[in-house]
């Protein structure tokens, strides 16, 4: 006789706790967010890449085989504009961030929990605002709305996609005020701030440029849009402004927003590392503190932006030597993430794998960033494809390597089930180097003097184009198959368990997925961060 | 630390209650002046100052802007910590400002060759 198998109790967790849509769209829980966050971001980034695609598909001839100049002005609008503002900015902090900094701390949720779903919404409005631009004939000025061209001779959809940007921004705002808030008071009993995993550390960082950096690109995005609709001069010469005010104003946000995106994959890759050399980081406060003094000097270099603009020659000192400065704490993170790794007992997992793509694509980036911080050689360089194989390094090597690292590393935690994991190293490798064949080519096309942001080109320089654009399907590829096998194992992945790669911390101390409360008991930490020596490292209860 | 409730937001939740209950007297006080200082800013725009007209109309929206501020921000009640980012958000608008007039400063120290 067959009998049917008793049926399996499946444990109460975040995911399963409640059913229905609404129970998504209402949610006040800090992990679902995370994962509204999660599509979101990925949607975005797939809508970016399209984008991308066109770029390399253009200039995989000299003439440009797709779109006349207007059209691909549009293009590589608005592949910066969603790359920058709709994927790069939140990625990390929004979806891991969001998941993670109330399970480090110890804590049941963020410090308010509507104002993170609001985050969301407005995230979305934004995006629909950004989209709505896109389809109705999208915007030509480059994602950098340079003032007097977007103020007043741009065709294309200035404003709409200026307030577009304008209420994203809020949703940045109230991400980084939650955390903050967070981070300073609701710690677990015993966790003190040295004992606070440096993830926590790279967010704290990261939401303080967030509060302090955001309202000023909201603000002048709005100036932007009264110049133009309403002729109220602050930028146009014609209208008694100066444009070069407006490079200031933008660029004091904006060069910041690369360290909203690089500070959060720091935070990540420093993680990884410790878990997969079962070690405690090198210099635990040295990386801290780098984090802070990199989002405080990331204010003060605004200025390299302008090098060849009317901007005083003695500011341009100034800006270039403080440029050079941040090099420092960058170079402490890296020199101490390889000290963690000498003599540890290193395991090339895939979240490794992607940490360690990480350290070499981001120095090169960085190192890059100092020929361009130096005032002679910027001339030369500057809108040449250099700056774009320089920047891509930091924010595509850089940022989205630690992301695919944090993603991979806390995907067991986020759902309970493991990825393939061969399949998971040959997307990692098929990244690092579709990547490098993207853009080191687009290195040598800037040094030989190709500007940025033209339909066509000399015809001497199409094989570097074609290599890139050939690095650029590799890297599409390796893309592709970390989304296939991710969803895939959402239903068929093996269980992982609370903590299948023995770390410390305490969001491996509870289950995973965990329950929608966190933790069943507050935990008490009795111990310093990364303790891999002792057995039982954070007691719960 | 305090207990959590179901929800985990118990720390927040206490700490509201300590915090400073404001009389009704003090926000109607504040709202009077806005408008009175609103009125100031309207009548001094009718009268030429030459250089100083920017300055006086500034003057007026740093007072309003403090009072709300300090009282309907609720700053002028809240912890030294909340002063403290209050205070830094200050600090890093006169870096903006600054650096930036800087620039303008020190543009024409240095001669346009040719001109």
């Amino acid at each position: 006789m067959i009998t049917a198998p008793p049926p399996v109790e499946v444990e109460k967790n975040y995911i399963n706790a409640e059913h229905g849509l609404k129970s998504w769209l209402l949610t006040q829980d800090h992990k679902l967010i995370a994962l509204l966050y999660l599509i979101s971001v990925t949607a975005f980034f797939f809508i970016g890449g399209l984008f991308a695609v066109f770029i390399r598909l253009q200039l995989a001839t000299p003439t440009g085989a797709m779109f006349d100049s207007n059209t691909y002005n549009k293009v590589f609008t608005m592949h910066g504009i969603i790359m920058v503002f709709f994927f790069l900015i939140p990625s990390i902090p929004a979806t891991l961030g969001n998941f993670l900094i109330p399970l480090m701390v110890g804590a049941k949720d963020l410090a308010f929990p509507r104002i993170n779903l609001l985050s969301w919404y407005i995230y979305i409005a934004g995006g629909l605002f950004t989209l709505w631009v896109l389809f109705n004939g999208g915007v030509d000025t480059g994602w950098t709305f340079y003032t007097p061209f977007s103020s007043s001779y741009s065709n294309g959809y200035v404003i709409a996609a200026g307030l577009g940007i304008f209420i994203n921004g809020f949703s940045s705002i109230l991400t980084g005020l939650n955390f903050i808030v967070t981070i300073h008071r609701m710690r677990a009993p015993g966790l003190t701030w040295f004992r606070l995993p440096l993830f926590v550390w790279a967010h704290y960082a990261t939401s303080v440029i967030m509060i302090l950096g955001t309202p000023v690109i909201a603000v002048t995005l709005f100036l932007l849009v009264l110049e133009r609709g309403l002729h109220i001069g602050f930028f146009d010469p014609a209208y008694g402004g100066d444009p070069v005010l407006f490079q200031h104003l933008f660029w004091f946000y904006s060069h910041p927003a690369v360290y909203i995106m690089i500070l959060p994959s720091m935070g990540v890759v420093s993680e990884v590392i410790s878990t997969f050399c079962s070690k405690k980081p090198f210099g635990y406060t040295f990386i801290a503190f780098s984090s802070v003094a990199i989002a405080v000097f990331g204010f003060l270099v605004w200025g390299h932006h302008l090098f060849v603009s009317s901007q005083s020659v003695y500011a341009g000192m100034v800006f270039s030597v403080l440029s050079y400065i941040v090099a420092i704490p960058s170079a402490i993170k890296v020199f101490n993430w390889t000290a963690t790794m000498y003599k540890g007992s290193v395991r090339l997992t895939t979240p490794m794998l992607y940490s360690l793509g990480f350290i070499g694509l981001f120095t090169i980036g960085g190192l890059t960033g100092l020929f361009l911080a130096c005032l002679g050689m910027d001339v030369h360089l500057t809108d040449t494809y250099f700056v774009i194989a320089h920047f891509h390094y930091v924010m595509v090597g850089g940022a989205i390597m630690g992301y695919l690292a944090g993603v991979h590393f806390w995907w067991p935690k986020m759902f309970g089930r493991m990825y393939p994991e061969g399949w998971s190293k040959l997307s990692a490798v098929i990244i690092f180097v579709g990547f490098n064949l993207t853009f080191f080519p687009q290195f040598i096309l800037g040094y030989m003097g190709m500007p940025r942001r033209y339909a066509a080109y000399p015809a001497e320089f199409q094989v570097l184009n074609v290599l890139s654009s050939a690095g650029a399907s590799i890297l599409g590829l390796g893309y592709l198959i970390p989304f296939v096998y991710l969803i895939w194992s959402l239903k068929y992945g093996k269980p992982a368990g609370p903590n299948p790669w023995g770390a410390t911390g305490l969001e491996w101390q509870t289950a995973s997925p965990p329950p929608t409360e966190n933790f069943e008991i507050t935990p008490v930490v009795t111990t310093e961060a990364y303790e891999y020596s002792t057995e039982e490292v954070v007691h719960v209860g | 630390m305090a207990a959590h409730d179901a929800h985990g937001h118990s720390e927040v939740g206490a700490h509201t209650q300590e915090a400073h209950i404001v009389p009704k007297r003090v926000y109607f006080l504040v709202f009077i002046a806005l408008i009175i200082l609103t009125w100031v800013t309207a009548l001094v725009s009718r009268i030429d100052m030459g250089p100083w007209n920017i300055f006086v109309a500034l003057f007026i929206a740093i007072i309003k802007a403090s009072l709300v501020v300090f009282f309907f921000m609720h700053v002028w009640y809240g912890t030294r910590l909340t002063k403290m980012i209050v205070a830094s958000g200050l600090f890093w608008l006169i870096l903006l400002l600054f650096i930036t007039m800087a620039d303008l400063w020190t543009r024409n120290w240095m001669g346009v060759p040719g001109r």
